[in-house]
């Protein structure tokens, strides 16, 4: 009698527990599970708002679609401008006024720098940093932590030994926008030329977000006698940058970063012929690539941006970032099972075994461990054509 | 009861409630309440020189960005202890604004404001300066720790930050009041008014001009720096021109030329953006501008005008009532 | 190298071209009512959108642009009208809090109709137009020509039309304006209304080199009214020479001088120092007040 009663106690218990872990994590309740979000909805970094505008959508599909484990996803997005001093109020706001489970996809390196320290203090998720900036897979020093693309100075590394091993005598130009972003690409040269940089390189320039134009930039590059171009440059940037270098009849070997190879917001305003040749990489399918009219998982896509994003530009490519950021975080959230709490979520976005999105290239998977806080870190190299970009080559990694 | 009776009255409430604030609020609504008082003293730096002399900046987030920054610079080499980096950012500020002042003593009206307003503008890039990342940071800022409370006082870095900024806004705004009160608050406006009328009088313009531009520089520096250990971050991004217009607009709204519009303008530029991105979520900034336009439209003078014209107006009517009886 | 100068030269008078045509503006502004309108950006963006909708509808592109000048100058008349009446009377600076609301009400309307996203523009300049060169593209020659002729009319509308003088009139001494019987309140809303076609003429030659988006005018502005002061804010052709000069000034110093990361800080500073060394500007001309 005593000993059943033992076990049924334990038995209970054992039930309990997790439920009542969920029930007690912070931003959970039994049938809902809420979220937070900073995005610039306004100022310069405006145009990454259609990441928030995805997400938010993908999971308003979710939640039409029955939630994660019965509970539905309420996705608190709020506008930082991309001002730093912002992002820390509205994040202070999500964790301690709407307290949040965890803050997920938040734009910026700068905006999402200001609110690392204090997440990590706080033990608050900071889940798939929407930045390819090195320092979000830190797990030994910010263990909350963790970015999703693959990031800015893998990619450079792939650049640098994409010439080592087809022009070995290149003469190199870097243009980069004088920010976070653009440093990392400087910093990826370095580390993948090593000590062939200082030769090789022969000239980099800067921009700034407020320059109009880049074409003094352009010019100089030109004037330096570079054979080799690497664009570090944000779409609008980079769309005047190829522009202006075929107007000018120079014809260096162009490598440009993946930030900024959408077919409709950087190829056909540049003139879809006048970028005939250059280098890039890529891990999502272009939603403008003719390639992918008839892919099932592009297919997917687009029937959800009808249904649930009607009025967006079906061209912008970060609407394909934003997709496939959510259902990563969807796909933790489900590995979560009934165990919400902050500690489990972080575990299992640590734990992320071959999770593949049919946004992605074949080929590219996600992958995460206790070590491994890059969840995307393969790279598949691509050539335009004029009309698409063309794979080529195997999926690459920075190493 | 006598009019200043009541004005103390009012003041002593008011430092009541002020106190009480983190006792009652959330870590959250500390940290935007420290925010206002940051913002009120850079506000009432700006209205000495804009308000109260006439000289336009359009460029005091380049002020308050040095006072960040060197604050911030401090304590991530540890070279002074934290409360003293408050008033060497001051400090620094003044002689900054004092050497900007003097060449700009020579412009007015709109090239004062572009020359202030290029002087916002380059901020940001100065201070992403690859030369001087070693100190700076770069692009990537400084990340700091806030500052600890006391061992002994049962509070934490929230209250602590907020009392702290409560007694350096007290003091400043002291200071600032009896300064302005005096002798060369008169100056000042006489400059403002009637700037050849002054000359002939035997005031240094120029030199008023400048030491103004000082003074009104190391206010916002110390504004600059309170703000950094609020937010436990400096980085370019966060100085940009916009700032600057933020703090006109600040000015504007609250009452050029007044003590306590300082508040209002401190007030308004914390919380009517939210208040804006809670009403549309689409096109919050437009739903900002609107109400801008609407407050300028209502109060052209400012919060602390229009009281200001209440008061003249009650204080006129309690008159006429007296004389008529 | 000497090739390389010239570029850097050509390519800077292209720009140069942008900075002139909104310096044209801000001097219609100014010279019609003393204000300086920090909305006028966002204007001319506006406008040059309105004119992007007309074409994507499938409207010739002439006709789209006289359309959109129509628009953009009965716009400026509306909003002279409607939002600056009210503070007539108000302090300078309450007004200049005015323009800024104005500037982040156009752009914030701006990125939630038209999206975030950038757009090309086109250019009536066919692209392989004889008078191209790898120097400057037939588009870019096109806008300087565009600009020159603006900068004409505008200087010959205020020097030489009994309007222009009227207009002038108005602004400088409104009272006395009023005595001998202009219509001061119409002459403001005229001038808004001119400044507000310039602006769009602007931004319609800008934005096929720029790519048109919501915040295309942010960095021109800067550059457009530091050129109005550096040639002298009560001068048309000051005011387009400081344009081209500024935007000379600016590769330069960004080629040559300190390199491209200090660029933008050396072209203001050099503006500056030319200010506090000739207060009105390069042409304006220096005012005695006497007491």
């Amino acid at each position: 009698m005593l000993r059943r009663i033992m076990l049924m106690s334990a038995a209970t218990l054992l039930l309990a527990g997790p439920v009542a872990l969920a029930e007690n994590a912070p931003g959970v309740t039994a049938t809902a599970i809420k979220i937070g979000n900073t995005m610039p909805y306004s100022g310069p970094g405006s145009a990454y708002g259609a990441i928030g505008k995805a997400d938010a959508a993908y999971f308003q599909m979710i939640n039409d679609q029955g939630g994660v484990n019965g509970r539905k996803i309420d996705f608190v997005t709020l506008d930082d401008g991309y001002s730093p001093p912002k992002t820390v109020e509205q994040t202070r706001r999500l964790v301690e006024q709407d307290e949040v489970a965890f803050i997920f996809n938040g734009l910026g390196t700068p905006t999402s720098s200001a609110v690392q320290k204090y997440l990590n203090q706080k033990r608050v998720p900071q889940l798939f940093v929407a930045t390819g900036a090195s320092k979000w897979g830190d797990p030994a020093h910010f263990h909350w932590t963790m970015g999703w693309q693959p990031d800015y100075q893998t990619e450079a590394r792939i650049y640098a030994k994409y010439i080592l091993q087809n022009k070995p005598d290149a003469k190199i130009s870097i243009i980069w926008q004088n920010d976070d972003f653009g440093k990392d690409y400087l910093i990826g040269m370095k580390a993948g030329l090593g000590d062939k940089y200082d030769k090789m390189v022969v000239k980099d320039v800067s921009y700034e977000v407020t320059d109009p134009t880049i074409d003094s930039q352009v010019v100089s590059l030109q004037a330096s006698g570079a054979d080799t171009l690497i664009i570090a440059a944000t779409p609008k940037f980079a769309a005047q940058t190829i522009r202006k270098v075929f107007d000018i009849g120079w014809h260096p070997l162009q490598l440009l970063t993946n930030v900024s190879n959408s077919v409709g917001a950087v190829m056909t305003p540049a003139g879809p012929e006048k970028g005939i040749g250059i280098v890039s990489t890529a891990y999502d399918k272009d939603p403008k690539d003719p390639a992918w009219v008839n892919d099932p998982g592009m297919a997917e896509w687009r029937r959800f941006m009808a249904k649930y994003l009607p009025d967006a530009d079906v061209t912008d490519a970060n609407y394909v970032y934003g997709f496939g950021a959510a259902r990563t975080v969807v796909q933790v959230l489900k590995q979560c099972g009934d165990d919400l709490s902050r500690d489990n979520i972080m575990k299992q976005a640590a734990d992320l075994k071959d999770f593949a999105l049919p946004t992605m290239l074949p080929g590219i998977k996600i992958n995460t461990g206790p070590t491994d806080y890059y969840p995307i870190q393969t790279l598949q190299l691509q050539r335009w054509d004029g009309k698409n970009w063309v794979l080529f080559g195997d999926v690459l990694s920075g190493s | 009861m006598k009019p200043t009776l009541l004005r103390s009255l009012g003041l002593s409430l008011l430092l009541a409630l002020a106190l009480a604030v983190p006792f009652v609020a959330s870590g959250y609504q500390i940290f935007q309440a420290t925010m206002v008082l940051v913002y009120a003293i850079a506000l009432f730096g700006l209205n000495i020189l804009t308000g109260y002399n006439g000289q336009i900046s359009l460029g005091h987030g380049a002020f308050y960005a040095i006072g960040a920054y060197s604050a911030a610079i401090l304590i991530d080499h540890q070279i002074v202890p934290d409360w003293a980096t408050v008033p060497i950012a001051g400090a620094i500020c003044l002689v900054v604004g004092y050497l900007f002042g003097r060449p700009a003593a020579r412009l007015a009206g709109l090239y004062l404001a572009l020359a202030t307003f290029a002087l916002a503008v380059a901020t940001p890039q100065i201070l992403k300066y690859r030369g001087f990342e070693h100190w700076t940071g770069g692009s990537q800022g400084i990340i700091l720790d806030k500052p600890d409370p006391p061992a002994f006082l049962p509070i934490d870095a929230d209250q602590w930050l907020y009392l702290c900024c409560l007694a350096v806004t007290l003091v400043l705004f002291v200071l600032g009041r009896n300064l302005l009160r005096g002798r060369i608050g008169r100056a000042l406006l006489a400059i403002r008014d009637h700037p050849i009328a002054a000359a002939s009088m035997g005031i240094d313009t120029a030199r008023y001009k400048a030491m103004t531009f000082g003074v009104s520089a190391a206010y916002t520096g110390i504004a600059g720096a309170l703000g950094t250990f609020a937010a436990a971050f400096a980085s370019p991004d966060s100085f940009d021109a916009f700032l600057s217009l933020r703090f006109l607009v600040g000015i504007v709204v609250g009452g050029l030329g007044s003590i306590s519009g300082a508040f209002f303008g401190a007030a308004f530029i914390e919380f009517v953006p939210n208040l804006a991105d809670r009403i549309s979520k689409a096109a919050p900034w437009a739903i900002y501008g609107v109400l801008l336009i609407l407050v300028i439209y209502l109060m052209p003078s400012g919060v602390a005008g229009l009281i200001r014209a209440m008061t003249q107006k009650i204080n006129r009517d309690k008159e006429t009532i007296r004389e008529e009886t | 190298m000497m090739q390389a100068l010239l570029h850097q030269i050509l390519s800077g008078l292209a720009n140069g071209g942008i900075y002139a045509s909104v310096a044209l503006a801000l001097v219609m502004i100014y010279q019609s009512t003393h204000h300086v309108n920090f909305a006028q950006g966002e204007m001319a963006m506006f406008s040059t959108y309105i004119a992007w909708a007309l074409i994507q509808a499938g409207l010739p592109y002439w006709l789209a642009f006289f359309l959109t000048l129509g628009f953009s100058f009965a716009a400026g008349v509306a909003i002279e009208r409607i939002v600056l009446r009210p503070v007539a009377n108000a302090p300078v600076l309450s007004v200049v809090v005015v323009f800024i609301g104005l500037l982040v009400i156009l752009n914030s309307l701006a990125g939630w109709i038209f999206s975030y996203m950038i757009k090309s523009f086109p250019s009536p300049f066919p692209s392989d137009a004889w008078y191209g060169s790898p120097y400057l593209s037939p588009h870019e020659v096109g806008m300087i020509a565009v600009t020159l002729a603006v900068l004409t009319l505008v200087f010959g509308f205020f020097r030489f039309t009994p309007l222009g003088l009227a207009m002038r009139a108005a602004a400088q001494n409104p009272a006395s304006a009023r005595l001998v019987g202009i219509r001061v309140g119409w002459m403001l809303a005229f001038g808004w209304g001119l400044a507000g076609a310039i602006g769009a003429v602007a931004g319609m030659m800008a934005a096929p080199t720029l790519y048109l988006d919501p915040n295309m005018m942010t960095g021109v502005v800067l550059y457009g009214f530091a050129a109005a002061l550096l040639g002298g804010i009560d001068n048309a052709w000051g005011a387009a020479a400081g344009g081209f000069i500024v935007g000379v000034a600016e590769n330069l110093a960004g080629a040559y001088l300190v390199g491209t990361e200090l660029k933008l800080t050396v072209a203001l500073a050099i503006i500056v120092g030319v200010l506090v060394v000739r207060p009105a500007g390069l042409f304006g001309r220096t005012l005695i007040v006497r007491v």
